[in-house]
């Protein structure tokens, strides 16, 4: 049996090998995440993000229109209505990049932003939160895109 | 030097909301140009902003973000006459910085 | 047993009927793209051209090292607040019906000492045409909301009328196209936009009331002349020459057809 002691030090150990493997909140994490930045599935993402097994959730919401007239630019949105929430991510299931945009959820900003996103073509787009106990909640939304005009 | 960011923060309630529209390329580095050179990647990485100097906002972003980016998020507790900065870094190591008053 | 395939059966025929009536309340393309075009009205980024133009109409530069501030736009030396909405229009020095562009060409030649062919000769979104694309945005932004109100007043202004009038219904290149074959009928589109019908005053912020424009789709600014340019090209003319008679003349006709509407520009669209 592990005394309380032996726990800490163990879990200690643990949380260097994790902080190493760039999977722990440091204040190095304000870096440019590469390995989220260039997954290739949500899944891989939230993965190099420390976060679990992702899970759809009502606590989180994704926004934007049904269909864009342009791929060039969507605006879409990710919001949580839940507390807890550690940062927001926005993917786009269908890019080369799939990860678009990380957004730090702090107490001075409400944990909702927008922005505006290039689709290559019509998509699944993921609004996922990280919590701080680890769990990663999704919501999505399909966005069409269309090419219009005279194709210029 | 990049062209100034278009900042406007307008008070709501107990909070300000804040529109950045800055300007930027943000090449996903997966274009060629006509004579089928790779035009190589240059995007904005990471964005800050502070809210009278505290700061209040930090994100990273990858090429997928549009052309021109716009963003908008909201800043608890901010009244008018309070000072926004927003800063920008970009994968070439350029940066821009502007600041903007609540109203 | 025939009890239970009876009872799947009409089970089957109201899930069916149940289908209709959602697939009928969903919304249509056209409501979809009303909706998209709503969330991109508020950041466009046409606001960081306007900001270039601002900065521009005040600097000094040039081999004369002067500012636009005694550019006359048709309300006299260095108004511009409601000059876009009365381009084109005849001016008495240069004795010619011109748009915007073309005044501002003229301006940056005169007062600034700029090489015309810097300009003409440029291509769009780059050197010296960036800096038009900005004056242009900020112009026209200073008369935004105000009615289009070009003056007829001069013999010039409606020659220029009738000549674009003619040059608005000309057949002609590989195709046979004319501005006309898109844009003198009502309710014709191309995939999702639909084409207004500027022989006469499509409305508020529609055709020559929502160029320039920023488009997304390129993510530039586009001119007016960039606008016709393009025309040009989609119609397998030739391109015209940049502010020629021929696209100053284009502008006046549909800027006269579409007074009283109300200008939006600079706009954003797709």
């Amino acid at each position: 049996m592990q005394t309380r002691r032996e726990m800490l030090h163990h879990s200690g150990a643990v949380a260097a090998l994790l902080a190493g493997a760039g999977l722990l909140p440091t204040a190095a994490q304000a870096a440019w995440n590469k390995s989220a930045f260039e997954a290739k599935t949500m899944a891989e993402c939230v993965k190099a993000l420390g976060g679990g097994a992702p899970a759809e959730s009502k606590d989180v919401s994704v926004t934007g229109p049904d269909i864009a007239e342009n791929g060039a630019v969507v605006p879409v949105g990710c919001a949580s209505s839940t507390t807890g929430v550690k940062r927001l991510l926005l993917l786009v299931e269908k890019n080369p990049s799939v990860l678009a945009a990380v957004f730090d959820v702090t107490d001075s900003v409400d944990a909702s932003f927008n922005t505006r996103v290039k689709m290559g073509q019509s998509s699944n787009v993921y609004a996922v939160a990280l919590m701080n106990d680890g769990r990663a909640l999704y919501a999505v939304k399909e966005i069409k895109v269309t090419l219009g005009g005279c194709g210029g | 030097m990049a062209d100034p960011m278009r900042i406007r923060a307008q008070v709501a309630g107990d909070k300000a909301t804040v529109r950045v529209l800055m300007s930027h390329e943000m090449e996903t580095g997966l274009r060629r140009d006509g004579a089928g050179a790779v035009i190589p990647a240059w995007f904005i990485q990471e964005v800050s902003a502070a809210h009278n100097g505290k700061s209040v906002f930090n994100a990273q972003w990858g090429p997928s973000v549009a052309k021109n980016p716009f963003m908008q998020f909201n800043v608890k507790g901010a009244k008018a006459g309070d000072k926004i900065t927003v800063v920008w870094k970009d994968n070439k190591g350029d940066s821009r910085t502007d600041e903007a008053t609540v109203s | 047993m025939k009890t239970a395939s009876f009872c799947a059966g009409l089970l089957a025929l109201a899930g069916i009927a149940l289908v209709s009536p959602v697939a009928a309340q969903t919304k249509t393309t056209a409501d979809g793209i009303a909706e998209y075009r709503a969330m991109l009205a508020d950041g466009n980024p046409a606001d960081l051209f306007e900001a270039r133009g601002q900065e521009l109409w005040k600097t000094k530069r040039g081999p004369k090292n002067a500012d636009m501030s005694q550019c006359d736009l048709g309300k006299g030396p260095g108004v511009v607040k409601g000059t876009f909405v009365e381009l084109p229009r005849w001016f008495a020095d240069t004795q010619k019906v011109q748009d915007l562009e073309s005044r501002l060409l003229t301006c940056m030649t005169t007062l600034q000492g700029i090489e015309a062919k810097a300009v003409t000769e440029e291509r769009f979104g780059r050197g010296e045409q960036r800096n038009m694309e900005g004056l242009v945005a900020w112009i026209s932004a200073e008369s935004r909301g105000m009615k289009m109100n070009l003056p007829q007043s001069h013999a010039q202004e409606k020659l220029s009328y009738e000549i674009g009038k003619r040059a608005f219904f000309f057949r002609g290149g590989t195709h046979d196209f004319s501005c006309a074959a898109c844009h003198s009928v009502e309710g014709q589109r191309i995939r999702l936009q639909d084409l207004p019908n500027l022989t006469k005053n499509p409305g508020d912020g529609v055709g020559f009331a929502a160029w320039p424009a920023y488009r997304v789709s390129s993510g530039e600014l586009w001119s007016m002349q960039r606008r016709l340019n393009d025309c040009f090209r989609q119609q397998r003319f030739p391109y015209p020459g940049y502010a020629s008679d021929v696209t100053i003349a284009l502008g006046t006709y549909m800027g006269v057809n579409a007074k009283g509407a109300a200008s939006i520009a600079p706009s954003i669209k797709r």
